[in-house]
C-alpha cells in the first residue's frame, strides 16, 4: 500500500494526460518533446518478413525502419501481429514451436536470422520487456544484476553494485528500491515490478529495447510512469514498443506503425499518423471506429 | 445462455415470472449441493475409518511386541564345566597370524564347553523348588542365550568360578505363553510348552526373575529362525537403507535429467511423444515384471550376485524413474512461460533459463516426487522376491553387494513364519516400524517442501 502511495506522491504530472481520452491530439503534442524533425540513422531495418505459426501465416510482407534514439510504437487491434511482428527482432518467436521467419531484419546492416549470429549475443543486443511484469523470483539486486552476471559485464562485485545502481536509477526506480534491494522483487507492486523489468533490460546497456505492451497490466498512475521512463530512455536508446493504446502511442512515440490482419497498413511520423493519416482504416482505427 | 435468457423472458410475461422461475428452482439447487457435501463427507469418514482400523489393528497387535519376557538370572561360571585353557595374549616375537590362530582355536574350545549345563543350574537356582528335567528348564530360555553366556566370556575370562547376574532373553514359546498369546485351557498335546516349563515360567515371572522388557533385539539383532525371540530387523533395515541409496542416487539425477531434456530441450516430434507415451506406460507396469527384468538382466546376464541390495536398488531405480520423471515433468510444466521469457530475452542461454530459473522453482515439487518415489520404492516387495531378497539372512550387510534382505520382505517372511502366535506380533510391530519410516520420509518431504516454497 505505502508503494503505491509513493508512486502518486512522487508524480508530478497532471492526470489528464493519462486519463484523457477526448483530447487525444492535444495531448499528444503537449507530451512529445521533440517531434522528429530531421531524420535520424535507420538502426534496426526489416524487409518482406512473413511469419509462420504452422501453416498459418501471421504476418505477410512487412517492412519497416526503426530509426535510431526514437520510439517507435507498433499499434493495431489484437491479434494483428504487432506482438508478433517485435518478437522477430529478438528472435524469440524461435522459442514456440512450429514458428517460421522469412525475409530479411537487419541490425545494423547484419541479418539477425543469419546462420552466424549468436542469439545470446543478439538478445543481449536487444532487450526486451513484457506484457506482464515478470522479475525473476530473486531479489531485486539480482534481478538486475543477472544480466551483466551472465554476460560477464562485471569483473568486480563493485562493478555490479554500480551497474544495479545505474540501471535502477535510469528506471527511476532506485529510491524507491535503494533500501531494500535484498527483498525479493516480486514483492513490489506492478508498476514498480515493470520498472524493475525495465531496469533489468538496462543493465545488459542493449541497443534496442522491445516493449510488447508494457503497459496494458498496469493501472493509469503506473502507466504514467513508465511512459515518463519511455520519454527518458529514448535520449539513449532505440525504442519499439507495441500498444493497442492509441493514446499511448500519441504520447510516447515517434514514429508509428500500424497493423491489422497480420500486414503492416500505414507507418509514418506519429504526428502525421494521428492527425494525417493516408489509410483508411488507420483514420478508422484511431478514431475508435473498429479495433 | 444468452438464449435462454430470452427464451425464458419470452416465456414469463412479467418480470416478477423470472424471478419467481428462480425462486422454484432454488431449493431443488441447494438440496443438490447439500447432497453432494454430504457424500464428499461420507466419502472422507470411510476412508478415515479405514484407515484408523487399519491402524489400530497393527497398533494392538504389534506394540506388546516390542516388550519381551527376559530373565534376569545369577549365573555361575562353573570351572568344573568351563574347562578351557586361559586365553592366549599376544607373544613378543609372535606374528598377528599366529596369534590369530591360537585365539581362533581357544574360541572354538569355548564354543565347545557345554553352556546348556550352565544355563540350566542357573534356571533351577532361580526356582530351586520346581521340578523339572533339562530339557523342560531349557526351554525357558531362547536357544540363542547360550552364545550370550560363551561371548562374555570370550571377552572376560576372569568370570571363572563367578556369579554374575546375566540378562537373557526367553524364549518365544515363554512369551507366548506369559503374555496369553496361547490359550491356556489347551490340552497338553497342543500347548508349545511342556506343562512343568509352564509351571516354571509362570513361578519365574511371579519371583521377578521374568520381567517383560523393552525388545531392543528387534533393532539391533538380525533375521533368527532357531531363535524366533531374538530375531531383529537389523539385517532387513540396513538392505533397505543401502537400497535406498542407490535408489537416490541413480534415480534422482536420471529421472530429473531426463524430465528437464524432454521438456526444456527435447524438440517435439512422434519420436518424443512414443518416449512420453512410453514413460507414462512404465509407471504402470507391475512391478513383479521389473523384478523378473532385474532378474534376466542384472543377474543372469551383468552376473550381479543374488539377494544383494545393489540389485534390488536397481530394480526398484527403474521403477521409480517414471515416477520421478512424470512428477518433475508436471513441475516444469507448472512454471509459468513469462520466467523463461524474462531470460531468454536478457541473453540467457537454455541451460542458464532452465538451471538458474527454472529449476530452482521447482525443487519443492521434484522433491516430493522423489520422496513420494523413494517411500514406493522402499514399501515394495514383489520385485525383490524375485531376485533373491526373501532369502533368510542372519547378517547386516556390510556392503550393497553382500547379501541381504528388506523390510517389506521381512514382513512377508515373518507373516508366513510357522511360529504364528509368537510372529504374528513380530510382523506387526516390523510393520509399524515400516510405518514409521515412511511417516518420517513423508514429514521429511512436508518439511523440506515449506521450507523451499518460503525461500522462492
Amino acid at each position: 500500500m505505502n508503494n503505491e502511495h509513493a508512486e502518486v506522491m512522487e508524480m508530478h504530472m497532471p492526470t489528464e494526460k493519462i486519463v484523457g481520452q477526448t483530447d487525444l491530439y492535444s495531448i499528444k503534442s503537449s507530451t512529445v518533446r521533440t517531434p522528429d524533425a530531421m531524420p535520424r540513422p535507420i538502426r534496426v531495418k526489416a524487409r518482406e518478413v512473413n511469419v509462420f505459426y504452422g501453416s498459418k501465416q501471421a504476418l505477410f510482407d512487412v517492412s519497416i525502419d526503426v530509426p535510431e534514439r526514437a520510439v517507435t510504437a507498433f499499434i493495431g487491434p489484437s491479434g494483428c501481429g504487432k506482438s508478433t511482428f517485435l518478437r522477430c527482432f529478438n528472435r524469440m518467436n524461435d522459442t514456440i514451436e512450429g514458428s517460421k521467419v522469412t525475409g530479411r531484419i537487419e541490425l545494423d546492416g547484419a541479418d539477425i536470422y543469419d546462420g552466424s549470429i549468436d542469439v545470446v549475443e543478439l538478445r543481449a543486443r536487444i532487450g526486451m520487456v513484457f506484457q506482464k511484469p515478470n522479475p525473476f523470483p530473486k531479489s531485486i539486486y539480482e534481478n538486475v544484476a543477472y544480466g551483466p552476471r551472465i554476460h560477464g559485464l562485471a569483473s568486480a562485485k563493485g562493478d555490479l553494485d554500480r551497474i544495479v545502481e545505474t540501471s535502477l536509477q535510469k528506471a527511476g526506480l532506485w529510491n524507491e528500491v535503494k533500501d531494500r534491494l535484498h527483498e525479493p522483487g516480486t514483492g513490489l507492486s506492478g508498476g514498480q515490478q515493470q520498472r524493475l523489468c525495465i531496469a533489468r533490460a538496462i543493465a545488459v546497456s542493449p541497443e534496442v529495447i522491445l516493449m510488447d505492451e508494457p503497459c496494458s497490466a498496469l493501472d493509469p498512475i503506473a502507466t504514467a510512469k513508465v511512459e515518463e521512463l519511455i520519454d527518458e530512455l529514448r535520449e539513449n536508446y532505440t525504442i519499439v514498443i507495441v500498444t493497442h493504446s492509441m493514446q499511448q502511442a500519441a504520447r510516447v512515440s515517434q514514429r508509428t506503425a500500424m497493423f491489422h490482419l497480420g500486414y503492416l497498413v500505414e507507418e509514418g511520423p506519429t504526428d502525421k499518423m494521428f492527425t494525417n493519416p493516408e489509410e483508411k482504416r488507420t483514420q478508422d482505427y484511431i478514431t475508435g471506429r473498429f479495433g | 445462455m444468452a438464449e435462454i435468457l430470452s427464451q425464458t423472458q419470452t416465456a414469463s410475461d412479467a418480470p416478477g415470472d423470472t424471478l419467481k422461475t428462480i425462486r422454484s428452482g432454488l431449493t431443488r439447487r441447494h438440496a443438490r449441493e447439500r447432497r453432494f457435501r454430504a457424500y464428499g463427507i461420507a466419502a472422507i469418514c470411510a476412508a478415515l475409518g479405514a484407515v484408523l482400523i487399519l491402524f489400530s489393528m497393527i497398533l494392538a497387535k504389534g506394540i506388546p511386541a516390542f516388550t519381551q519376557a527376559s530373565l534376569t538370572l545369577d549365573v555361575f561360571f562353573d570351572p568344573a564345566v568351563i574347562e578351557v585353557d586361559p586365553r592366549p595374549e599376544p607373544q613378543p616375537g609372535q606374528s598377528p597370524a599366529d596369534y590369530q590362530k591360537a585365539r581362533l582355536d581357544w574360541e572354538r574350545q569355548v564354543t565347545l564347553v557345554n553352556w546348556n549345563r550352565i544355563l540350566e543350574a542357573a534356571i533351577r537356582q532361580a526356582a530351586p523348588d520346581m521340578e523339572v528335567d533339562t530339557r523342560q528348564a531349557l526351554s525357558i530360555v531362547e536357544t540363542s542365550e547360550r552364545f550370550v553366556l560363551r561371548d562374555r566370556f570370550v571377552e572376560n575370562p576372569a568370570l571363572l568360578g563367578q556369579t554374575v547376574k546375566v540378562d537373557l532373553l526367553a524364549s518365544a514359546n515363554v512369551d507366548n505363553w506369559l503374555k496369553g498369546n496361547i490359550d491356556r485351557s489347551l490340552p497338553d498335546s497342543q500347548q508349545q510348552l511342556s506343562a512343568p516349563a509352564r509351571a516354571l515360567a509362570d513361578r519365574l515371572l511371579e519371583n521377578g526373575t521374568i520381567r517383560f522388557a523393552f525388545a531392543t533385539q528387534i533393532f539391533t539383532n538380525v533375521d533368527s529362525r532357531s531363535a524366533p525371540a531374538s530375531a531383529g530387523l537389523a539385517g532387513a533395515f540396513m538392505g533397505s537403507l543401502y537400497m535406498m541409496l542407490v535408489v537416490i542416487v541413480l534415480a534422482v539425477p536420471l529421472g530429473v535429467g531426463s524430465a528437464v531434456y524432454l521438456e526444456e530441450f527435447a524438440p517435439k516430434n512422434r519420436f518424443t511423444d512414443l518416449i512420453e507415451v512410453n514413460i507414462n506406460n512404465l509407471a504402470a507396469v507391475p512391478s513383479i515384471v521389473f523384478g523378473l527384468l532385474g532378474a534376466a538382466v542384472f543377474i543372469n546376464y551383468f552376473r550381479l550376485p543374488l539377494s544383494a541390495p545393489l540389485v534390488g536398488g536397481l530394480v526398484l531405480t527403474l521403477m521409480t524413474l517414471p515416477t520421478i520423471i512424470i512428477a518433475t515433468r508436471s513441475a516444469l510444466r507448472a512454471v509459468p512461460p513469462s520466467l523463461r521469457q524474462a531470460a531468454l530475452g536478457l541473453g540467457a542461454s537454455r541451460m542458464q533459463t532452465v538451471f538458474h530459473h527454472v529449476l530452482p522453482v521447482t525443487y519443492p515439487g521434484i522433491l516430493t516426487a522423489t520422496i513420494i518415489g523413494v517411500a514406493q520404492a522402499l514399501g515394495e516387495t514383489a520385485p525383490l522376491l524375485l531376485i533373491g531378497m526373501n532369502a533368510f539372512v542372519a547378517a547386516v550387510p556390510a556392503t550393497p553387494l553382500d547379501q541381504s534382505t528388506a523390510l517389506p520382505v521381512q514382513i512377508y517372511l515373518w507373516q508366513g513364519n510357522e511360529n504364528r502366535n509368537f510372529f504374528e506380533a513380530r510382523t506387526s510391530a516390523a510393520i509399524i516400524v515400516l510405518l514409521g519410516l515412511m511417516i518420517t520420509l513423508n514429514a521429511l518431504a512436508i518439511y523440506l517442501r515449506t521450507r523451499l516454497e518460503r525461500r522462492t
